[in-house]
């Protein structure tokens, strides 16, 4: 039993705490041992290609099912029921009643997290009128393109302020333009003091977004921790082009160095940019252009959970 | 999470649901659908029952001066008055000179003929037709004549008084069987309405997101409330339509009906709670069993094995009516979803309280574990994720493959 000091502590510094989860489906074990830390008021990430088991991780931390081993807590809560009027989600597969319009939809999303019905429908009312959509309130969600009721949908799981936002997938489904307008409110959501953890397995979304990623493959976490650290566990790169072909600067060149025509890429010795530079300049090498490039979370992904997982996540066949 | 916070849950979902059925278009078939073949049999059997009434009631005519068949139709109106029945009509004819032609003309008259033609009723009355001397229709002339001659009789004095115990043992049967009847009848139309309340949520996805906001528990529940909410405005407009009718249509008619042992008010009281009891126990079940259900081609497949079910309760709790302290009464009764049809007829035939606080707890407490045992089910089952979400009725036969 945790004690309530406990609870405010740890709710304190994390919003979501997950330890050794698992979930067996039959004889399908769809998430074996997936642990998570997310700070508050941070943008957390789960990267992960289709089926390898953050939607499962998702619904076990809010609740919707239980985990077959592990343990999580949200916001301090060990049933992760009792945090619901301060959580999110918007799930994968988007839900609304058809016939019910704009303004009802939000205000009921809003009711099952506990706002008041009324307060719910003005504040409906204001935040489609905020963005634009005045002209929908009282549209049947039937009437609506999918990215409408998407957007309604979004706006329902945000109407009650809560202090821990679920997304899963939100990016799916969006054009261009409503991704960036997607990434501008979750980038304000986390500016008002929430904590946001979304799935993807879009890599550049995560990059653009989140202090903090869980890339899961096979149903396990492969990694956890910052996105700095993430790309930290690659070394920079180097893309240089020399006047000379030959010549004793050659020695200062891994041997894994990858040469076309005058260009080498490489990966930066351990011994960093400055004794590199040294031995190129020395050796007579005529250095043209010199860049230093630091990897991307696509590199860091691909070499954390491997290229199959990282085919999958840009939607090609696994080999 | 809190008893008040399940509760407030259920509300937030029953109040969905219970607005989105009455205000759409179809809750108005609904309301009518019942409606529709009540009206249809009032009116029918209204002017049937006119038509034969008058078709079967045979017409003699009567060849007499005005004034005498004046006193005949006085003394024709008291008798039928007084044997609350249908008796013979009567038709004034005005006498001719040739009796005989206007007899034979009567008699085969081809619209309306009259089954005897009576002349001289007060001088030496005669009374012709193909009819038996000692049968009905000569033996109501001969009590009309009687009385329209008796007419100076002094007047019978009648003194009224009140009498316990009228309505006998027998009768009561009747109206706990009547009771039984009714609760069945509504508990199979409403009831049956459950095992398809889910599939909206589950081909919406919207169970997702109530799934991650509120309790399990508080969806059936929200959902069971809002069902029996619209069921019981449907029973208030039915109920209201057939009072209405009754006192237009059968004035008089509820007071020849036998009075329950509990009297009216709380019989009918008692039925209505029952009604709620039923609704909730069965109801629970359905939607239990409805929620595992993806499509509405399953759900019809559940239903013909479900009513079938609801066939035998009925029939268990009916064998209970007139033997209520029995075996089979008291089973009938204990039995969580027979108890309330049990308990019906109980509130016809016994006086006593106290079984009905009783039951009223126990099947309370059945439709807690029901529904508890539902929601657990249904999370188990339906609500996850991943290749072992197929109903539990389609394993075996996907097994069986």
């Amino acid at each position: 039993m945790r004690t309530l000091l406990q609870q405010v502590q740890h709710s304190g510094e994390f919003a979501i705490e997950a330890d050794d989860l698992v979930k067996d489906f039959g004889d399908k074990r769809a998430v074996d041992g997936v642990s998570l830390r997310v700070p508050t008021g941070t943008i957390y990430g789960i990267l992960g290609p289709n089926g390898a088991g953050k939607t499962t991780t998702l619904r076990m931390l809010l609740g919707i099912i239980d985990p077959s081993l592990g343990t999580r807590t949200l916001l301090g809560h060990g049933r992760p029921l009792d945090a619901a009027a301060e959580v999110g989600y918007l799930p994968e597969e988007r839900g609304l009643y058809p016939a019910m319009t704009c303004r009802e939809a939000i205000a009921f999303m809003g009711a099952l997290r506990g706002l008041p019905i009324k307060e719910g429908r003005r504040r409906a009312t204001e935040m489609l009128g905020e963005r634009g959509l005045a002209d929908w309130t009282n549209k049947p969600i039937r009437t609506l393109s999918k990215g409408m009721a998407q957007t309604v949908q979004l706006l329902g799981t945000l109407v009650h302020h809560p202090r821990l936002i679920v997304l899963d997938e939100p990016f799916s489904g969006l054009d261009a333009i409503n991704q960036e307008k997607l990434e501008a409110l979750i980038r304000q959501q986390a500016d008002n003091g929430a904590t946001i953890i979304f799935s993807t397995h879009v890599i550049a979304h995560a990059e653009r977004l989140c202090e903090r990623i869980a890339i899961i493959a096979a149903g396990k976490v492969a990694f956890e921790g910052a996105v700095d650290e993430a790309r930290s566990r690659l070394r920079p790169i180097v893309h240089l082009r020399t006047r000379s072909n030959d010549g004793s600067w050659r020695a200062a060149l891994p041997p894994d160095a990858r040469q076309t025509g005058s260009d080498w890429t490489f990966e930066l010795p351990s011994s960093g940019p400055e004794p590199l530079l040294r031995a190129l300049i020395d050796g007579g090498a005529g250095i043209e252009t010199l860049s230093i490039e630091r990897p991307g979370l696509h590199d860091a992904f691909v070499a954390i959970a491997g290229e199959s997982a990282a085919r999958e996540m840009n939607g090609e066949q696994p080999e | 999470m809190t008893a008040r916070h399940l509760i407030s849950s259920a509300f937030v979902i029953g109040r969905r649901d219970f607005t989105a059925t009455v205000f759409s278009k179809s809750f108005l078939f609904f309301l009518l659908g019942p409606l529709f073949p009540l009206l249809v049999g009032i009116l029918f059997g209204g002017i049937g029952a006119s038509v034969a009434n008058d078709a079967e009631r045979p017409l003699v005519a009567v060849l007499a001066p005005s004034a005498d068949y004046a006193r005949l139709q006085i003394a024709h109106d008291q008798v039928a008055k007084a044997v609350d029945g249908s008796i013979i009509r009567l038709q004034h004819v005005a006498p001719k000179s040739d009796l005989a032609t206007q007899r034979k003309a009567l008699l085969e008259a081809r619209e309306t003929p009259a089954r005897a033609v009576l002349e001289s009723p007060f001088g030496s009355p005669r009374l012709t037709g193909s009819i038996q001397p000692d049968g009905s229709i000569a033996g109501q002339v001969q009590l009309i004549l009687a009385q329209a001659r008796a007419d100076s009789a002094p007047a019978l004095a009648v003194t009224r008084i009140e009498t316990e115990g009228r309505t006998t043992a027998s009768e009561r049967v009747l109206v706990a069987r009547a009771g039984q009847a009714l609760l069945f009848l509504l508990t199979l139309l409403l009831a049956g309405m459950l095992l398809s309340q889910l599939i909206e949520e589950k081909s919406n996805k919207v169970i997702e997101v109530l799934a991650a906001a509120v309790p399990v528990d508080a969806i059936f529940l929200g959902k069971l409330f809002a069902m029996l909410a619209m069921s019981l405005l449907g029973i208030t407009v039915w109920a209201s339509a057939a009072v209405a009718g009754i006192a237009l249509l059968l004035p008089g008619a509820p007071g020849s009906l036998p009075e329950p042992a509990l009297g009216w008010p709380a019989f009918a009281a008692l039925c209505a709670i029952y009604f709620a009891m039923s609704y909730l126990l069965i109801g629970s079940a359905f939607l239990g069993i409805g929620a595992q259900a993806s499509t509405v081609r399953q759900v019809q497949t559940l239903s013909m094995p479900i009513t079938m079910a609801q066939v035998v309760i009925f029939a268990i709790a009916s064998a209970a009516a007139g033997n209520l302290n029995g075996t089979t009464g008291l089973i009938a009764a204990v039995f969580p979803l027979s108890s309330p049809f049990a308990m019906v007829a109980r509130a016809a035939e016994s006086d006593a309280w106290w079984p009905h606080l009783l039951a009223l707890a126990w099947q309370l407490l059945w439709v807690a574990l029901i529904l508890r045992l539902a929601a657990r089910f249904f999370r188990r089952s339906v609500l996850k994720s991943g290749p072992a979400g197929r109903p539990w009725f389609r394993r075996r036969s996907a097994a069986a493959v």
